[in-house]
């Protein structure tokens, strides 16, 4: 089970949270400056999961941007790690600015793809419909 | 003026502008009033915008309870623009802690029913993500009807919120157990991956549902099948496998089914190994389906050929170049080696590589399997390779290292001077990360290799000529020439080169070791005493060590003083009985119970004026054990319910102290051998130990639970008749650690006991380091024995009391 999904910029700042197990919201920063700081300590040598308290941190990096997933000890790494990738193809298809300016968007495309804490969907076109839609009823 | 208000790009934009924190919380302080006021004006065009705007503020670590209402009133609202925000408003701001969030029940009731599958799925997702036992017990039989919906979107989205449901409320799974077999049948792979994690939740939670989840394991297996057989789909390819996410579901799903279940196995028997064969490794998503394929076949009753499979897989995954494959592999075969072992010793030469790496997990993990894969036909060579890697090995490693080369030395060392020379080379390269009893180990070894005295004395020798510093190796030569010094000077030795040394250097290397800074107090008294050994042990004269001594009478460090002191004595007052008391001392037994006899035996022996010098005795011998002057530990008891056994009995003694601290007090009474005069004090204890050891008695498991187990096993001396010596082990197979362990014992008046001080007072998980305790047992009378202990311990973060009679004693213990 997926545990957190974090976006954060290489300064530490954190573009984009969601959390899929309460967690109060001052631990919350606590959380996201711990984690960031093991991830952006890590080499290009070193690999890309971390064991972090009890549970297993996969993070990729994509220029200056981070993404990070906090899962628990059942899920397969590699998975994960192949999720993250997934995600970031939808976003590049999607948006052709930087992508933090339209937040709420990457929040709907992220619940498109995970479910309380479960993968739903996988494929870049189902993924994008419902976006596609919502885009036309804005713009009439 | 009232500034327009900004759309949400606009104020992110100038958040990341703001250069300082301060800055940055004026222009969200602003943004926020803005904010309050448009929600008390009602503005309902803007309020999404508002309520967005707010989100973003909230994510940076900001309040923003305030826009909680706003939620629900957007919510309500019948454009969906608003709808969607509202909703991810209601996701973000609110969570079962606070009240608000019973009102979207409502709301979420009527959208799940009102058939625009957009918004349905928009309910759905959030109902999934907060909601509250109340509110799924309320809006479950809505779920089930969606889940029968004819669009799959919405259909999608109703299974994973009953996955949701079901772990808030177990109950529910009853209605969300017969559809499932009706999902499995759909081709749309959303549900489908959907369904399989219900299927995942429901097994997990009941063994009923997995009975009835084996049954559908063929329809599994099919599914399966179609995806890995199946040609590119342009649909769901991902790197040329097709949905590996559904595949890794359905793996795990598996794995689950066919635990301990042999039929369900069987049946996944083929599929498997088809897996696992027709993947493509060379990307990402190949390797994650087969891992997960490997972790499958290792946790079901799998065929012995499928899991040779698996263990060669995941040695193929070591020689990848990617670290992150690495590094599961390492995983894995940690998890593997109880189970497999022969298997893993397979690609042992692999794993030796792995420790070269520059990642510290990895290179940790490939430690700990190395450890693991030490047997004693490869002991030699994995000993070469893990000392190659101690010398380079970051600190943090070193430790773990150290202490696991030197218990794989001690299991399955193929002969003594291998052994001595292994651990040798270990507290020269690492010497400040072994543990404290290290030094103990070795000398005791030593002590108990006669043939190789002059060997490793003259070993020590040299290693201390070159360098001073490293202390537990100073400690151990600098007491090793001291017992054996007269070996170096005598002749030469067969097993290493000649060395000449003049009793000079000697001397001239044990005073350089007094007084160098590097040298820890310990040491020095080691040198000390080192030097006073070998009064007696010198051909030549003894003034110069009579000098040193006498210059460390007025040293200021309290303990050196003291030796010092009473060293001058030594020569001046007592000198004829020098020879006597500095002798080699006799071969110490492991545990070093007798140590603490002979040092009680010594401490008889000399007259009460000097009585420090019995301490200092006591702290001669005692140093084997690495405590600092205690010879007994009689422990705090406390008070037995039971009046039939009664306590710790009258040795006349000092009242007992906590536990390390007491200091030179030792018994005047009761000891088991009579002495009377010093020259004789060495003698009984000798004859005590050179005895041959009477027939076994049988160990007795007194003690089990949750897998800590406590054995007792007894030894009776033939020269006392009425002394019992039992040690008490305690194991611990169970995962967790067991800590702040106290054994207490309690015997019928008539006997005498007396405790030791235990190994220590954690027994680790796993089958690590057993906990022992000695006991022993004056039984004059020859009554017979009855024994009660207590034990009290942490384990599993529980406290556990238990007081229980130990039954089944041998008749052989006190006849």
């Amino acid at each position: 089970m997926i545990k957190f999904f974090l976006m954060v910029n290489k300064q530490g700042q954190t573009r984009l949270s969601k959390y899929y197990e309460h967690v109060d919201i001052n631990k919350r920063i606590l959380l996201e400056t711990e984690v960031i700081k093991s991830c952006l300590s890590r080499s290009n040598e070193q690999c890309s999961f971390i064991e972090y308290k009890d549970f297993k941190l996969v993070y990729r990096q994509y220029a200056a941007l981070f993404i990070v997933v906090g899962v628990n000890d059942a899920e397969n790494e590699m998975a994960v790690y192949e999720f993250i990738h997934n995600f970031v193809e939808v976003l590049d298809e999607y948006f052709s600015q930087v992508i933090m300016f339209n937040l709420d968007k990457v929040h709907i495309i992220l619940d498109e793809m995970v479910l309380n804490g479960s993968i739903v969907e996988t494929n870049r076109a189902r993924i994008l419909a419902p976006l596609l839609i919502l885009d036309k009823m804005s713009e009439s | 003026m009232v500034l327009p208000s900004l759309k949400l790009q606009d104020l992110i934009e100038q958040i990341r502008g703001a250069k300082t924190q301060a800055q940055e919380r004026e222009v969200i302080q602003k943004e926020c009033a803005h904010i309050r006021a448009s929600f008390r004006d009602g503005d309902p065009l803007h309020r999404h915008r508002q309520l967005a705007k707010l989100l973003y503020v909230h994510m940076l670590g900001y309040p923003a309870h305030f826009g909680q209402m706003e939620c629900l009133k957007l919510i309500a609202s019948t454009r969906f623009t608003d709808k969607r925000v509202g909703y991810l408003g209601a996701m973000l701001l609110l969570d079962e802690r606070q009240d608000a969030h019973l009102l979207i029940t409502n709301s979420i009731k009527n959208d799940m029913s009102q058939g625009v599958p957009a918004v349905q799925g928009l309910a759905l997702c959030t109902l999934s993500t907060m909601g509250s036992a109340e509110m799924c017990r309320d809006l479950a039989s809505e779920v089930e009807k969606l889940l029968l919906q004819p669009s799959p979107y919405v259909r999608k989205k109703a299974v994973l919120t009953a996955v949701h449901m079901i772990r808030k409320v177990p109950e529910l799974s009853s209605i969300f157990l017969p559809p499932c077999t009706q999902l499995l049948r759909e081709r749309h792979h959303g549900i489908l991956l959907g369904t399989v994690t219900l299927i995942t939740e429901l097994c997990e939670r009941s063994p009923a549902a997995l009975k009835h989840f084996r049954k559908m394991v063929p329809q599994l297996v099919q599914i399966l099948r179609t995806l890995v057989t199946t040609g590119y789909s342009k649909e769901h390819s991902i790197s040329g496998i097709s949905d590996p996410f559904l595949q890794v579901q359905i793996l795990r799903l598996l794995r689950i089914l066919g635990r301990n279940h042999d039929e369900s196995s069987d049946a996944m028997n083929d599929l498997l190994a088809q897996v696992a064969t027709n993947t493509d490794t060379s990307r990402n998503a190949g390797n994650a389906v087969l891992f997960e394929t490997v972790m499958t076949i290792m946790d079901i009753r799998s065929a012995a050929g499928l899991r040779v499979l698996a263990v060669n897989i995941l040695g193929r995954f070591l020689l990848n170049s990617d670290k992150n494959i690495r590094y599961v592999a390492l995983t894995s075969l940690l998890r593997l080696v109880q189970s497999d072992h022969s298997a893993v010793q397979r690609h042992r030469p692999t794993v030796v590589e792995c420790l070269q790496e520059p990642d510290a997990s990895l290179s940790r993990r490939a430690l700990e399997l190395s450890l693991a894969l030490v047997n004693s036909s490869n002991v030699r060579a994995m000993m070469q390779e893990l000392q190659t890697f101690l010398s380079s090995c970051p600190p943090d490693l070193r430790a773990d290292c150290a202490s696991g080369i030197l218990l794989a030395a001690e299991r399955f060392a193929p002969n003594k001077r291998w052994h001595i020379d292994t651990i040798l080379r270990v507290l020269t390269m690492a010497g400040i990360y072994v543990r404290d009893d290290a030094v103990a180990n070795l000398i005791q070894l030593i002590g108990g290799a006669q043939e190789l005295h002059a060997y490793s004395v003259r070993r020590l020798y040299s290693a201390l000529a070159e360098d001073i510093s490293q202390q537990p190796t100073v400690q151990v030569a600098t007491w090793c020439i001291g017992e054996y010094g007269d070996l170096l000077w005598e002749g030469s030795c067969e097993e290493s080169e000649p060395l000449q040394v003049e009793e000079e250097e000697v001397l001239t290397l044990l005073e350089r070791v007094l007084q160098s800074h590097l040298s820890l107090p310990a040491t020095r008294g080691y040198a000390l005493t080192a030097l006073m050994k070998l009064s007696t042990r010198l051909r030549g004269d003894n003034n110069r060590i009579r000098q040193v001594v006498s210059v460390y009478g007025s040293c200021l460090d309290v303990e050196l003083q003291q030796r010092a002191v009473e060293y001058n004595a030594l020569f001046r007052k007592y000198d004829h009985m020098r020879a006597a008391i500095l002798e080699k001392m006799p071969v110490v037994e492991p545990s070093g119970p007798q140590a603490d006899e002979e040092a009680k035996e010594s401490g008889e022996a000399v007259p009460s004026p000097s009585e420090p010098q019995a301490s200092k005795l006591m702290d001669l011998l005692d140093l084997l054990d690495g405590s600092s002057g205690e010879a007994q530990q009689l422990p705090p008891m406390a008070p037995s319910p039971e009046d039939s056994l009664v306590h710790l009995l009258d040795l006349p003694c000092d009242p007992p102290a906590p536990a390390c601290s007491s200091s030179a007090a030792h018994p005047a009474g009761a000891p088991p051998l009579p002495v009377d005069d010093g020259t004789r004090c060495l003698r009984p204890t000798r004859e005590l130990l050179l005895s041959p050891t009477p027939a076994p008695i049988p160990n007795l498991r007194v003690f089990e639970r949750e897998g800590l187990q406590i054995n007792l096993s007894f030894v009776r001396p033939p020269e006392t008749p009425s002394l019992l010596l039992i040690t008490v082990t305690a194991t611990n197979t169970s995962g967790g650690d067991v800590t702040h362990f106290i054994c207490q014992a309690a015997v019928p008046k008539s006997f005498q006991l007396q405790l030791q001080p235990p190994s220590g007072d954690t027994v680790p998980a796993q089958g690590g380091l057993p906990m022992t305790q000695l006991l022993r047992i004056l039984n004059p009378n020859k009554a017979p024995l009855r024994l009660k202990l207590r034990l009290t311990y942490t384990h599993f973060g529980q406290s556990v009391q238990e007081i229980f009679e130990v039954n089944n004693l041998p008749v052989e213990t006190w006849q």
